[in-house]
């Protein structure tokens, strides 16, 4: 672990240390990963949440990346987000590899059959970037063979937009998100996509409080991939995933996710498997509005 | 270096201003109590929306899954007894309890984004129509909270 990675503990633990300490609410969060549906965090609610994928490469050394989270609801029609990121390469090291501020903004008032949300990130990474959250343009699996130690001299300034669009329908989810992104080191626009569909496993909530009742989980399957780019838009030299997942929504607040997700083709990693953990705090506006000397 | 630490700053400075936003957003200036603005969007509730059957009205599980929901999802806001808070109504009031089961489950469904209330179209349907039921059972308010709440 290099010194970057050190100086980023302490925050990740004060990080954890709040998800403990401040007053929680349960979430009813769906099993995706890489898409996005439409439901916004509430507002003033700030959900801390941490991920993790674990990668096979092929002719080279598999990868455990991972990232913290941070989604803020600043309200109803607007919610903002901070992510920091890293990955160990085994048999190399164990890197900071950036952080991106995304934003997803509801245009429409009230719910739809299909329901937009418009989407803004901005990225600050390294080429050892490996979190896999969206997939574009030629990304393939060969771009990961470059050891961190030289990957990481790269600086990657990018602009990633989606349009995102979802519907619920009998408790079903469908979502459908189309992506462009733009390295902005004059680079051509790339095109990605992601699909999901999921459903909690029953649709009735029970009379007692239970971690295990079935209308906990939530499951989906998700297929993700790229388009190409403005020169060569096309599903040729692009990589593309199957992804079944799990989500169970526990009582207590916490939310604990599962994806499984398998490579569709030669340029695809063969094998995600992702996993994540997340913890919604109600009020945290408040918390901060309080601290600075505001009322509550 | 100099570059990412600039971007970072900047993040956290427009994350910092989010914060405000919302806030200034989710705390209006005038009081939830008493001020019947509040439950204007209930009566925005469509005709076809409306008239639509409560399935669980004589099920007797449902207030108790229902109430199960509430204080998961909605007791945050509307406070532990429903009594409202200062970041959401009552839902005792009786603009609520005698509003349509079919308006609440409309307002539960779209939301009042605009004014803080979000989109609850993601729980299914059942569980939603056990949250009206919960919310049809409580009654008006309680004496305490109307005690607590005068000046």
């Amino acid at each position: 672990m290099n010194s970057s990675s050190v100086r980023c503990l302490p925050g990740i633990f004060f990080l954890v240390s709040l998800a403990f300490v401040t007053p929680v609410v349960r979430g009813q969060e769906s099993p995706y990963v890489v898409t996005y549906d439409h439901y916004l965090e509430e507002p003033g609610n700030l959900e801390i949440e941490y991920f993790s994928t674990f990668g096979t490469q092929r002719a080279g050394n598999d990868f455990h990346a991972f990232w913290a989270e941070l989604e803020y609801g600043a309200t109803a029609w607007w919610t903002t987000e901070l992510y920091l990121e890293g990955q160990t390469t085994f048999n190399e090291s164990t890197i900071f590899t950036g952080y991106r501020w995304e934003n997803r903004i509801r245009p429409l008032k009230s719910e739809h059959f299909i329901n937009p949300v418009l989407y803004f990130e901005y990225e600050s990474k390294n080429g050892a970037d490996k979190i896999l959250k969206e997939v574009e343009g030629h990304d393939v699996q060969a771009d990961f063979l470059t050891p961190n130690a030289d990957a990481r001299k790269e600086h990657i300034h990018e602009i990633e937009l989606k349009l995102i669009l979802s519907s619920t329908v009998k408790g079903w989810n469908f979502s459908e998100n189309i992506l462009p992104a733009k390295n902005l080191s004059n680079n051509p626009w790339e095109f990605g996509y992601a699909l999901g569909a999921s459903r909690p496993l029953a649709m009735k909530a029970s009379a007692t409080r239970c971690s295990f009742c079935p209308q906990n989980f939530a499951a989906g399957l998700e297929m993700y991939g790229g388009l190409g780019d403005r020169h060569s838009f096309g599903l040729r030299n692009t990589s593309h995933y199957l992804a079944p997942a799990v989500a169970w929504n526990l009582p207590s607040g916490w939310t604990l996710r599962l994806s499984s997700g398998f490579g569709l083709n030669d340029n695809s990693h063969r094998f995600l498997l992702r996993w994540g953990v997340a913890r919604e705090i109600s009020g945290f506006g408040e918390m901060v509005t309080h601290m600075f000397g505001g009322r509550r | 270096m100099k570059e990412s630490i600039a971007a970072l700053a900047a993040t956290a400075g427009l994350l910092i201003v989010s914060v405000a936003f919302g806030q200034q957003e989710t705390s209006p200036a005038y009081k939830y109590q008493g001020d019947p603005r509040v439950y204007a969007d209930l009566a925005k509730a469509p005709e076809k929306a409306r008239a639509k059957h409560n399935p669980f009205e004589t099920d007797t599980q449902a207030v108790a899954a229902g109430q199960n929901l509430f204080e998961q999802h909605c007791a945050e806001c509307h406070g532990n007894a429903a009594d409202g808070s200062k970041k959401a109504p009552s839902l005792r009031a009786e603009e609520v309890q005698n509003a349509a089961p079919g308006a609440i489950f409309w307002i539960l469904t779209n939301g009042v984004v605009r004014r803080g209330m979000p989109v609850w179209s993601k729980l299914p349907e059942a569980q939603r129509w056990q949250l009206v039921t919960f919310i049809e059972s409580l009654g008006p308010p309680s004496p305490n909270s109307i005690e607590k709440k005068s000046p």
